[in-house]
């Protein structure tokens, strides 16, 4: 899939915005993860957060969804605060964490509708959105099977409907597609921007895949070491470095003047090892 | 005028109250469903879970019937043992129940509840109840083969329908107990070594092996605040004996020490993902 050929977000146009986060910060003990993060995302737009395993991605994104504190600077999700106002926020959000989080003890139908149960959805609304993403989603046949004989690609699709079962403004995608193999990988893509067509929300995904910044989302900021050195379109960062022609991973190495690898401390690693391995 | 408005705010927010109650409930009860769910997908666990309870009846119990200090109360010392063994299945697995918690966290599924709009209570409380459906249907299937291996045991409706309730009360208890050390400790290799450190203690300083009259004066006191003697105390009066002259003590410490570890459970579960 070449850059820009699926289409990722709206044409650039003045929205308000549901992501606004100033300065964040977040330490863990002496190591700063978070140094000073500042970025905004506009309603319905698609914005990537793009660096290494370690450059902070996860931990801002736990920050936006009301996991973890932050210890300075200020994070707005639908003009709530997520320090303050943490119950609001959780109500305009959808999240798909990095590791598995759906049952493989239960079918995929099922993950929903207890998801939609705790909600608090009801009768034959809850049925409609279940019946709906399912559909979006591709997986109306596999609904009926436990989701443990699912493939890697529909486990991350079920998770999507599941978190967009609440119909949340703000969708975050902590590294939607790691583990993926390249055409479950576009499967997720493709069905990803379908579903932001349909209900017109922002998403904020952390990656450390190029292609998928490039295919996926519409801005993208690089993070480096808890900074953020640089944000715009994919366009505009090949541009500044004075070749549009460039790929991605070479606006990353000009601005943060290292290759793109999958370092990452061991947990990081035992853990991408486990996912993999998990998701077959 | 001014008693009208305030009157109308007091029950607008006594209907918010009810709905944050209600909303509750709901997701507690939704909780709770997707463990009956996950059973029903896999009934055959329950029963290969239920045969070492069984076994501590047939091996351990035959055994220990020779022991004359073992006669309590006038029933069989099988008959005596079956409510401690049902109490000890009942409080594995809602402490197994509790570490999956950090199994959660390392999968995602605590991340992505925690993200949701629904109070951490519901969570608590929710994951707690769904400790007791796992343990209840364990313990009615251990109960069902302690029948059939002949053991005498009451089949008196009032008495089952209170076994039940202290069972998943009991299970409530433990399973947040569970869920605050996991939150303390973190991680599941700590959680192992602790969780052993603990059940073991908790199991044999209790009434369910040998009446608490047997044994030495300060292992009395342990056995009186543990609080799994007051479950093996109902069990054993409501399927056994039929003596249940303890019931409002046995049922108040249980709810009591379950009230006390919902709560502190329910401050500390957020932290398990940060």
């Amino acid at each position: 899939m070449e850059a820009g050929q699926m289409e990722a977000g709206e044409p650039a146009e003045k929205t308000e915005a549901v992501i606004e986060v100033t300065d964040l910060r977040r330490s863990f003990g002496s190591f700063a993860a978070v140094k000073g993060v500042s970025f905004s995302v506009g309603a319905g737009e698609v914005f990537g957060l793009l660096g290494p395993n370690g450059a902070g991605k996860t931990t801002i994104v736990k920050m936006l969804t009301t996991l973890l504190r932050p210890d300075g600077g200020e994070a707005k999700i639908c003009g709530y605060d997520v320090r303050t106002q943490a119950a609001r926020v959780r109500q305009c959000i959808g999240y798909v964490p990095q590791a598995l989080s759906v049952d493989g003890s239960l079918t995929g139908y099922e993950n929903l509708l207890i998801f939609a149960k705790i909600l608090g959805l009801k009768g034959s609304e809850r049925e409609r959105r279940i019946r709906e993403l399912l559909a979006f989603m591709d997986l109306a046949e596999a609904a009926p099977r436990l989701v443990r004989h699912y493939s890697g690609g529909m486990v991350r699709r079920l998770e999507i409907a599941q978190a967009m079962l609440g119909e949340p403004r703000v969708l975050f995608l902590d590294e939607p597609t790691v583990g993926l193999d390249p055409v479950a990988r576009k499967g997720v893509w493709e069905r990803l921007l379908d579903l932001r067509k349909r209900y017109q929300m922002a998403i904020l995904l952390t990656t450390h895949y190029m292609e998928e910044a490039d295919a996926v989302c519409r801005r993208v900021g690089i993070l480096d070491r808890g900074k953020m050195v640089v944000a715009g379109t994919p366009a505009e960062l090949k541009e500044s470095i004075g070749d549009p022609a460039a790929s991605l991973d070479e606006v990353f190495a000009h601005y943060t003047g290292n290759q793109l690898t999958t370092g990452g401390n061991y947990n990081e690693l035992k853990q991408v090892r486990r996912l993999s391995r998990r998701l077959g | 005028m001014n008693l009208s408005r305030s009157a109308g705010s007091a029950a607008a927010s006594v209907e918010a109250l009810f709905k944050i109650l209600r909303n509750t409930l709901n997701s507690v009860l939704a909780m709770t469903e997707m463990e009956v769910r996950k059973l029903r997908h896999e009934p055959s666990d329950l029963l290969t879970r239920s045969i070492q309870p069984v076994l501590w009846l047939v091996i351990f119990g035959q055994t220990f019937a020779q022991v004359r200090a073992f006669y309590p109360e006038g029933v069989s010392y099988q008959a005596f043992l079956t409510p401690g063994i049902l109490s000890q299945s009942v409080m594995f697995i809602a402490i197994f129940f509790g570490i999956s918690i950090i199994w959660e966290k390392d999968m995602g599924i605590l991340q992505k509840f925690l993200a949701m709009p629904v109070p951490r209570l519901a969570l608590v409380l929710g994951k707690a109840l769904a400790a007791g459906v796992r343990a209840l249907s364990q313990a009615g299937i251990v109960f069902l083969l302690a029948a059939a291996i002949g053991i005498p045991l009451r089949w008196h409706f009032p008495g089952l329908l209170g076994a039940a309730c202290v069972a998943t009360l009991g299970a409530v208890f433990f399973a947040t107990l569970s869920m605050i050390i996991a939150a303390l400790v973190k991680t599941r290799e700590r959680f192992m070594g602790v969780g052993q450190l603990l059940t073991m203690p908790l199991f044999f300083a209790s009434n369910a092996l040998y009446p608490v009259s047997i044994m030495p004066s300060w292992l009395k006191v342990v056995a009186m605040v543990n609080p799994l003697s007051y479950m093996v105390d109902f069990l054993r009066g409501a399927l056994v004996t039929g003596q249940l002259d303890n019931w409002a003590l046995d049922v108040g410490v249980l709810f009591f020490a379950s009230v006390i570890s919902v709560a502190v459970a329910t401050w500390l579960y957020p932290q398990v993902a940060g």
